[in-house]
């Protein structure tokens, strides 16, 4: 068993002395519009127990019927990921007792998966790293319980727990890789980066809204030690329910150190399942006992064979999208961005929404700008994704047209940014309402900018007598006089003009 | 008695039609009838005299709108108690769902109740339909009308003793490995086993998913087809229910001729031990009625069938290890020992311990050890290859006979208690009825006599291909008519101990 | 020698979740073996060369449209559960492994 008091070996160290082996399982759950065998909606968020039905909560007699659609999105999930689609497959039965599983007996997949052996390529550190897939199947998720009583609100000491089962029968696809070596000290960075390729390839083909926040892509992590020149491999812990990609790295970097300590200090690794603590960065043995775990899957008799019509699966890959990394690619090309640049929008995932806001006819230096910068800033303050914040691209691309005109500076850009976001409109009706547009008009400017020079003449001589940088004062009195509403430049021009310098 | 519990249901089905008696007198006599005879064969759990009388108003106001009724409008029958019912509680004979009311009609029920048939009540049956004598019912044994110390068959005993008691023309029952034919053959009664997948299994509480079939009992051929054909077809509910049009079963029920025929007998079921003397005596009869009725007999051999038995043993417990799993004591149904300290899987063990009856429990135990890793090759695996060769077997004599027929069961009913704690012994009873359910294809027991040592019923087994049920019933009605050409009238004129 | 010994019955009822007595295990354990010796006979023609059938019927690709049903009210859902709490099932304390 692991105890606290185990050391860890640092990674650098843990690096020269083993070479790392890992293996990722990601869950995704599709994104249907009802669960796997049953025409319940899948909506997240719902009251407890109203998405249910005599299918998903496994009454007796019920029976279920294989969604279309989550088959189809399992296959191009597949073609994405370069595999080989089963002439024919089946459907298994994975029988294990436990109070979320309405049946105790989870319908998947066992030595039939529906899309088998691909890979994809993933980039780190400007490396490609290619990432070969064992298999991509479709199973159903279980309910949720909730853990009542107890001191820490856990499952272990709780008094008693209580089930929701609208989560129970929504279509999960399970997406492994085959055992990933030879990436060696970049192994926690590749980890990451393969989990957000999967990511934006999910998203990509639409199959999935892919937040890991709330669970519709979960990820558990192999991993184990082979020393340095060895061959054969280490015993693998079973990392669960990585639900970030910051978590999905800090996992593996802290197993890693973890066996490498134990390893060490002349220990064995224990086959088990281990929890990620993110608070700590640590994990904690997950399983009580060392029970091998017999499922007796055998196929599942109330649904038939699936046997992909050849056609269909070509029209499927025919139809692909852009892969997300031949996407990205492109785009940075077309935009002249940066790596780091482009990079710092995946990270906030920004690409899509700066794409949609260049195609709204923004400049794409501009668009950036504003979803990198004002927009990120807003969205973080509120605790929401980018493309929650209440604005659509197209409502962005106005207001880089406004500025771009001259109608709007900066600074009031922001204001109407707020406004839009606040619920009061488009951009338009937010200039309309709260007076925003800038004041444009020659006389009324030249007048402000008279006033302004009369009541600071000290400043105003300066300028006449060459000190032209004193000018900024005055400029900074007509923004002041206008609320900031003045163009900036043209109020610099018409004070040069009036003070009869030239800049 | 009133003479209405005499009719045939087609001849119920047609009085009400054409308003000669209303469905509300034909549910009254039956209730009627069944209230005396109840306390002797107990064939029911649950009797709804008030929601059959009141679908039975029903019928009788459709018909007075002008409404067009079906053949079977108004006819009662009884539904075995594993099919969901939203108006009844629903068992499957089981403590472990006992007052359980489900929230959703079996497809099966639904096609009852649209039909206008007049659902009277609930039948007993071997718990979740484990067993061939009904006697594993949690609840009570059902008794054979024809001898009330002796079983009715099983697992849908209770619904073959009510139509053989006269309690009802009509009845439901499910066949897993020959849990409508036997206990037919039994009861001298007509009970079919339709092609798997042409009944929807969606709300038949599950046994054995690849091998459960619902079908139908009656007193005769003709309603037995007409009942098949009221609750059959296409079910999108359930992924294994074929979509294709229902055989023309009352068509061939009513044709009635075999003249041209090819009818194999199946070599390995008129040889052996274990048949009785009485049981082989009327089958040859039987196989001689149809040659002097035009048939053309032969003689098949299936070799693969020695091997159905012992792989039915396998795949229908194994199933129904992962079926009844969900009875766990978390959703509905019976909890035992949640006492705030014991955890949910000492829960879920100490309330199957307590909710599930012996025999249900050894199939359990039997699935779950063929299922296990180390053994799954040689037992499931095995199972699933004998599997493949029974087909193959029936496709071979399929391609050189029209049907096949065997006695349905090796013996006439037993005596209750006979065979309880020898479940070897008790397998036996499905040793003809197997391997059709491993195939798939339809079969029906029709009653060919008496056997001579007990006087008790004999059944014939007709065997069809898949789809092939109307063949059932055109061979079945034809020797029904030839017997009954000799009895002068049905075997069952006289219901025998009651 | 014996298909099936008590202790493997006793291991079969714990993964069954059946808690048995040690009379039922003793009587079972006898049963068992007698028909695991009796089935066992399968393997006699299983050989490599069959395909097994996991179905009755050789049907494929049944499929349902992805589209949402009306389902139970949760007052449905919950009508029949022995014990309820918030709109859910309330179940004994779960042991092991953390969901
Ligand atoms: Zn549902």
């Amino acid at each position: 068993m692991s105890t606290p008091t185990e050391t860890l070996m640092p990674f650098d160290e843990a690096m020269e002395r083993y070479e790392p082996v890992l293996g990722l399982e990601t869950h995704v759950e599709l994104g249907t519009a009802s669960k796997m065998f049953c025409g319940c909606p899948t909506t997240f968020g719902a009251p407890p127990n109203t998405q249910v039905c005599p299918v998903c909560l496994g009454l007796p007699g019920s029976l279920p019927v294989a969604n279309a659609k989550a088959i189809e999105s399992t296959i191009r999930i597949g073609l994405a990921l370069n595999c080989s689609i089963a002439e024919w497959c089946r459907f298994a039965r994975k029988n294990y007792f436990y109070p979320d599983m309405p049946k105790n007996f989870q319908i998947s997949q066992y030595d039939e998966p529906l899309c088998y052996d691909g890979y994809i390529d993933v980039e780190v550190d400007g490396e490609t790293v290619r990432i070969g897939i064992e298999r991509v199947h479709l199973e159903e998720d279980t309910g949720k319980s909730t853990h009542v009583g107890g001191a820490t609100g856990r499952i272990h000491g709780a008094d008693y727990s209580t089930v929701d089962y609208n989560r129970a029968g929504i279509p999960l696809v399970e997406i492994v890789t085959k055992p990933i070596t030879g990436t060696g000290r970049l192994a926690p960075q590749v980890a990451r980066a393969y989990v957000a390729e999967l990511r934006d390839l999910m998203r990509a083909l639409g199959v999935s809204d892919v937040r890991m926040e709330q669970g519709s892509l979960r990820c558990d992590v192999n991993v184990s030690l082979m020393p340095r020149g060895g061959t054969e491999w280490g015993t693998r812990t079973e990392t669960k329910n990585l639900n970030s990609l910051r978590s999905v790295e800090r996992a593996v970097r802290h197993e890693i150190e973890r066996q490498a300590g134990i390893l060490d200090a002349g220990g064995r690794i224990i086959q088990e399942t281990r929890h990620f603590h993110e608070d700590t960065g640590t994990t904690t043995s997950g399983r009580s006992k060392e029970e091998a775990q017999d499922y007796r899957y055998f196929p599942e008799p109330d649904l038939v064979p699936i046997a992909p019509d050849r056609e269909w699966v070509e029209k499927l890959r025919a139809e692909l999208p852009e892969p997300p990394s031949v996407r990205r690619r492109r785009l940075q090309a077309e935009w002249g961005v940066s790596d780091h640049d482009m990079a710092a929008m995946r990270n906030a995932d920004a690409i899509d929404l700066v794409e949609a806001t260049v195609k709204a006819g923004a400049p794409p230096a501009d668009a950036r700008k504003w979803w990198m910068g004002e927009l990120a800033r807003r969205a973080n303050e509120s605790g929401k994704a980018l493309a929650e914040l209440p604005i659509t691209p197209e409502q962005v691309a106005r207001v880089c047209e406004l500025v771009a005109s001259g109608q709007l500076n900066d600074k009031l850009a922001r204001q109407v940014l707020e406004g839009v976001l606040a619920g009061e409109g488009t951009p338009d009706e937010v200039v309309e309402r709260r007076g925003l547009r800038i004041v444009s008009d020659e006389g009324e400017l030249a007048a402000i900018v008279d006033q302004v020079i009369a009541e600071n003449a000290e400043v105003a001589e300066k300028v006449r007598n060459g000190k032209i940088a004193a000018a900024g004062a005055l400029v900074g009195g007509v923004m002041k006089a206008t609320k900031g509403k003045a163009d900036a430049a043209r109020a610099r021009q018409l004070i040069l003009e009036k003070l009869g310098v030239s800049g | 008695m009133s003479e209405l519990i005499r009719k045939t249901a087609a001849e119920l089905g047609r009085m009400v039609a054409s308003g000669e008696v209303s469905a509300v007198e034909v549910t009254q006599a039956h209730l009627d009838r069944i209230a005396e005879v109840e306390p002797k064969i107990d064939a029911f759990l649950h009797v709804a005299a008030e929601a059959a009388l009141e679908q039975a108003r029903a019928v009788d106001e459709r018909r007075a709108k002008g409404e067009r009724l079906g053949p079977l409008a108004g006819v009662p029958v009884a539904h075995k108690d594993i099919f969901t019912t939203v108006d009844m509680p629903t068992t499957a004979a089981s403590k472990i769902l006992e007052g359980w009311r489900p929230p959703y009609d079996a497809t099966v029920t639904r096609r009852l109740r649209e039909a206008g048939l007049v659902i009277v009540g609930k039948t007993n049956l071997d718990e979740f339909a484990m067993g061939s004598s009904t006697e594993n019912s949690a609840y009570k044994p059902t008794r054979n009308p024809w001898d009330l110390t002796r079983v009715p068959g099983g697992s849908s005993g209770g619904s073959a003793a009510a139509v053989a008691a006269y309690a009802v023309p009509l009845a439901t029952g499910t066949d897993t490995g020959g849990s409508i034919r036997q206990p037919a053959a039994v009861t001298g009664i007509v009970g079919t086993k339709p092609t798997y997948g042409g009944s929807s299994r969606y709300g038949l509480i599950a046994f054995a998913s690849s091998l459960d079939t619902p079908g139908p009992f009656a007193r005769n051929v003709l309603d037995a087809a007409l009942l098949h054909e009221a609750f059959s077809g296409h079910d999108p509910l359930d992924s294994t229910s074929i979509n294709a049009p229902v055989p023309p079963v009352v068509e061939a029920a009513r044709q009635a001729d075999v003249s041209g025929m090819r009818v194999g007998v199946i070599k390995e079921f008129v040889e052996g031990e274990g048949y009785q003397r009485g049981v082989l005596r009327r089958f040859t009869e039987a196989v001689e009625l149809l040659e002097s009725l035009g048939a053309k007999t032969i003689e098949i051999s299936c070799p693969s069938f020695a091997y159905a038995l012992p792989a039915y043993y396998l795949i229908a417990p194994s199933e129904c290890s992962s079926n009844l799993a969900r009875f766990d004591a978390m959703r509905y149904g019976l909890r035992v020992g949640d006492d705030g300290t014991r955890s949910a899987e000492e829960v879920m063990a100490l309330t199957r311990a307590a909710g599930f009856g012996p025999e249900v429990k050894r199939r359990i135990m039997l699935g779950t050890y063929a299922l296990s890793s180390g053994y799954y090759d040689a037992y499931y695996g095995s199972a699933q290859k004998v599997r493949t060769l029974i087909a193959r077997d029936f496709e071979a004599a399929f391609q050189q006979v029209d049907v096949l027929v065997s006695p349905t069961t090796p013996t006439t009913a037993f005596k209750l208690g006979e065979r309880v704690d020898d479940p070897m012994a008790m397998y036996l009873a499905d040793l003809c009825t197997i391997p059709s359910n491993l195939a798939g294809n339809a079969a029906i027991s029709v009653p060919c006599g008496l056997a001579e040592e007990d006087n008790l019923p004999v059944g014939l087994q007709i065997i069809a291909p898949v789809l092939g049920d109307d063949r059932c019933y055109r061979v079945g009605a034809a020797v029904e008519k030839a017997l009954e050409d000799r009895w002068g009238g049905p075997l069952l004129k006289e219901a025998p101990s009651l | 020698m014996s298909a099936i010994t008590r202790d493997e019955v006793a291991h079969l009822a714990r993964l069954s979740r059946l808690a048995l007595t040690d009379e039922e295990l003793d009587h079972f354990a006898g049963q068992l073996d007698q028909i695991i010796a009796a089935v066992a006979r399968v393997a006699e023609v299983a050989t490599d060369d069959i395909p097994p059938s996991s179905h009755a019927l050789p049907l494929t690709n049944v499929f349902r449209p992805d589209e949402v049903r009306p389902g139970l009210t949760p007052q449905q859902a919950l009508d029949q559960a022995p014990a309820v709490e918030d709109d859910r099932f309330r179940v004994p304390r779960i042991l092991g492994e953390e969901a």
